[in-house]
């Protein structure tokens, strides 16, 4: 019932791992989600990853997500709106 | 985007036109509420659908008892308040932890629930006191703080424990009985713990729709078309329009967390009362976290001002428009009760975004409108005859 | 060498004798200040810098910073105390003449740490084409040793064919904002405690003089333009609205964003137009001049994603409306205070 947003593993160290979101870097806890490998999708949520996602279906859901996660030349000179 | 968006909403308005009577909806997320705002939906749809929030605010059904715990607790000498930004404002009936920190409190925002347990492994002379609020999304997060606690053997980390549970209400809402509604959009991402049977019991008990939403706005708007077509057709079923992150089970590691530190109590709610089975507390064998008995803190009662209408506002029955303090002796800037003071509450939602929605749609006999740009208040902020709620001198 | 010079030389931290005006100031000054922005008026050290003004009018402003922490992605405390200060003269029309720069400093401040934010006040002010002409030190007692608060004030000379103010704003006017959003107020709290995440974000902290006085001198019929910082671009827009009378309506679709910014804000729940920036200017204009306006901005390296958001328009009472990226519509109000981050 919060804010939750989809991101992409680097990589995992134990049960921690660093996710990009869009550009952000912040380290998460995968406990909840053990499965969890990199280049994973999931779904971030105060510090913890709550699920894994369908890369395609992710992509479906968020239109604003790019395919490195990391913001590219073109992103930031053609992106408009929030 | 938008055009896909136009095309749901035609299809919301011919469904509502062939049902032939108002049809209400409820969505039980605050985030949802904000969601909704956020992008103007509201402004999109038709006359015929009202569009209602319900108890799904975790900060506005946080009962004041709770919130007074928090500051009798931020009051201690040495202690440290970590919490989720958004309790911060809540006033309860001494004011509110901004306010604490104001005279002198350690209270620290944090983001996760790991960095309030780093905050103790750092500072091991102090005792740190996180304050756990929020529904099942985030309460697993909590069990797994306790349970590494435990791990690391820390021995100042110590939690105030108000997580509650959205099922139960919802139940609590339809057994009251006062509030007639066509369906529930249901929150995405508490269900991407419970999974999307947990709505199982509304729907078999009241024959009432649950459709699962994410939260753009496209996802939103197409729950509620397909809400509306259930109500069309006759049908109460679930149905999950969140498959990306939410299964029919839900999250098995998140709820094992949960069901290992937490078990299902009796919780009060905010202008609500007391909901059976509807919160989480400490299981025996983590006792030692609660922060309540470590400290020797006693839940009080809650003691409502009598002019706050918040609890009939969060099961839906009241718009905050129809409550007499709304914009009068209740606005954000000045709140009374926590539906204002929640960025995500259904009032301060209200008051910021609702002028935008069209005249004929704002109940009869309202004032003028009192948006909150350049116009001035019917009643200057304090003028309310009704003592706060929380003094706040 | 004297005994108080050797003495000096070996300090690392900055202690209280700095702020008291003796000899121990004085070398600061000489070895810090001066060596980093010293010119013909601040190197006399007098009481006072004389200015002269090639216009009647004068523009006067003064800014405190207490931002923590005191560094962060793309900028810090001095940068901001530069840019922060000429940005408010400058969106009044003004020309910069001049700077004051008062440090209040902690007790145990750590001297190459001061150096490096003298640095960047250096840089910024160089940027803005502007000298720190006076200033005053002081040093206070020891909390965590790591406290520093600056204030900054500013003179400059107003045109008399400049005439800017809400009471010029009116139906049919334009909304033009140099850049992205939310990128300062994002990049500041990306390193606080409980919050640290690394990003691609950085402030936008920059002194924006000359671009606005190259759209004044291109004859862009300006009617009122205000930095958008604490409080977000909804704030100067709900003191537009509030001011003048009149409502706006903005297009979300047109409000440039870094996608990393809206990503950073939807992680920590905040509302990008409230997020306060440090290098973004709006500027109402006349409805005619949008062309012109854009064109001058983008060739300027801080008004390259210069875009139109939007309108002033007739509509009562007073609002700022929103369309959404959906259709829908919606009422931008001020922000309360701080948005603090959420998680729901």
């Amino acid at each position: 019932m919060c804010l939750a947003v989809p991101g992409r593993i680097i990589e995992i160290s134990g049960e921690m791992a660093l996710v990009d979101v869009q550009g952000n870097r912040t380290r998460i806890s995968c406990v909840l989600t053990p499965d969890a490998r990199p280049n994973d999708w999931v779904l971030v949520h105060a510090g913890f990853a709550i699920s894994q996602l369908d890369e395609r279906l992710a992509r479906e859901t968020w239109d604003f997500l790019d395919s490195s996660g990391r913001d590219s030349a073109a992103d930031v000179e053609g992106h408009r709106g929030f | 985007m938008a055009s896909d968006v136009s095309d749901l909403v035609s299809d919301v308005s011919e469904s509502v036109e062939r049902i032939g009577r108002r049809v209400q909806l409820m969505e039980v997320c605050g985030t949802h509420t904000v969601s909704i705002f956020r992008h103007g939906l509201r402004s999109l749809l038709p006359e015929g659908l009202r569009l209602v929030s319900g108890p799904g605010c975790p900060v506005c059904v946080t009962a004041q008892r709770h919130i007074d715990a928090a500051i009798e607790l931020a009051r201690r000498s040495g202690v440290v308040i970590a919490t989720y930004g958004d309790m911060v404002r809540v006033p309860g009936r001494c004011g509110s932890l901004e306010e604490q920190r104001g005279a002198g409190a350690d209270v620290r925002v944090v983001w996760s629930a790991r960095s309030a347990l780093e905050l103790a492994v750092r500072h091991p002379q102090r005792p740190v006191v996180f304050l756990a609020v929020g529904f099942e999304t985030t309460a697993p997060a909590t069990a797994a703080v306790v349970l590494e606690a435990v791990r690391r053997s820390v021995e100042n980390f110590f939690i105030l424990a108000a997580h509650k549970l959205v099922v139960p209400a919802m139940l609590a809402l339809l057994e009251g009985g006062s509030v007639p509604l066509d369906g529930f959009l249901c929150p995405g991402h508490v269900s991407v713990v419970t999974g999307s049977r947990a709505y199982a019991p509304v729907v078999e008990r009241f024959s009432i729709p649950c459709v699962i939403a994410g939260f753009e706005p496209h996802d939103i708007v197409r729950a509620i078309a397909a809400l509306v077509r259930q109500v069309e057709v006759g049908e109460a079923r679930i149905e999950n329009l969140y498959p990306v992150a939410v299964t029919a089970s839900g999250n098995h590691v998140a709820q094992t967390f949960l069901d290992r530190v937490f078990r299902v109590c009796d919780a009060p709610w905010l202008a609500l009362g007391v909901i059976r089975e509807s919160g989480l507390e400490l299981r025996p064998e983590f006792e030692w976290f609660d922060a309540l008995p470590r400290f020797g803190i006693e839940l009080g009662a809650d003691v409502d001002s009598p002019a706050c209408r918040c609890g009939e506002v969060i099961q839906g029955k009241v718009m905050p428009e129809e409550c007499e303090l709304f914009g009068a002796g209740c606005t954000p800037l000045r709140p009374v009760g926590p539906c204002m003071v929640s960025s995500e509450g259904t009032c301060s939602a209200w008051y910021k975004y609702r002028a935008a929605m069209p005249v004929h749609r704002r109940p009869v006999g309202t004032k003028q409108p009192m948006g909150p740009v350049g116009l001035k208040l019917l009643t200057e902020p304090g003028m309310c005859a009704q003592p706060a709620r929380g003094s706040r001198s | 060498m004297t005994r108080v010079q050797a003495h000096a030389r070996s300090v690392e931290r900055i202690v209280r004798a700095h702020g008291g005006g003796g000899e121990l100031m004085n070398r600061f000054l000489v070895d810090h200040v001066l060596v980093r922005l010293g010119n013909a008026k601040l190197n006399e050290l007098t009481d006072g810098a004389v200015l002269e003004s090639p216009t009647a009018r004068l523009v006067f402003t003064t800014d405190s910073y207490v931002v923590q922490p005191l560094e962060f992605p793309g900028g810090g405390i001095g940068r901001l105390a530069v840019c922060g200060t000429v940005n408010d003269l400058a969106v009044m029309g003004g020309r910069p003449l001049g700077l004051s720069l008062g440090l209040i400093v902690e007790e145990g401040f750590e001297l190459d740490r001061l150096d490096r934010l003298l640095d960047s006040i250096a840089v910024a002010a160089g940027e803005a084409a502007v000298d720190v002409v006076t200033g005053d030190t002081k040093v206070v007692e020891r909390q965590n040793g790591d406290g520093l608060y600056i204030n900054t004030a500013g003179v400059a000379a107003l045109d008399d064919s400049v005439q800017l103010g809400f009471a010029f704003v009116r139906p049919g006017d334009a909304v033009v904002i140099n850049g992205t959003i939310g990128d300062h107020g994002l990049a500041v709290l990306s390193v606080r405690e409980g919050l640290e995440f690394d990003t691609t974000l950085e402030s936008d902290a920059a002194p924006l003089n000359g671009l606005i006085q190259r759209v004044l001198g291109a004859g862009v019929r300006v009617r009122f333009m205000r930095d958008a910082t604490r409080g977000g671009l909804a704030a100067v827009l709900a003191d537009v609205a509030e001011r003048s009378g009149w409502s706006v309506e903005i297009e979300e679709s047109e409000i440039p964003c870094r996608p990393a910014t809206r990503a950073a804000a939807e992680l920590l729940g905040l509302d990008l137009l409230h997020v306060a920036n440090e290098g973004k200017v709006v500027m109402v204009i006349d409805g005619d001049d949008v062309e012109r306006c854009l064109s001058v901005l983008r060739e300027h390296s801080y008004g390259r994603r210069s875009a139109a958001i939007g309108r002033v328009t007739d509509s009562q009472p007073p609002l700022v409306e929103l369309m959404t990226r959906v259709g829908g519509r919606r009422i931008v109000a001020r922000p309360y205070g701080e948005d603090l981050p959420r998680i729901c």
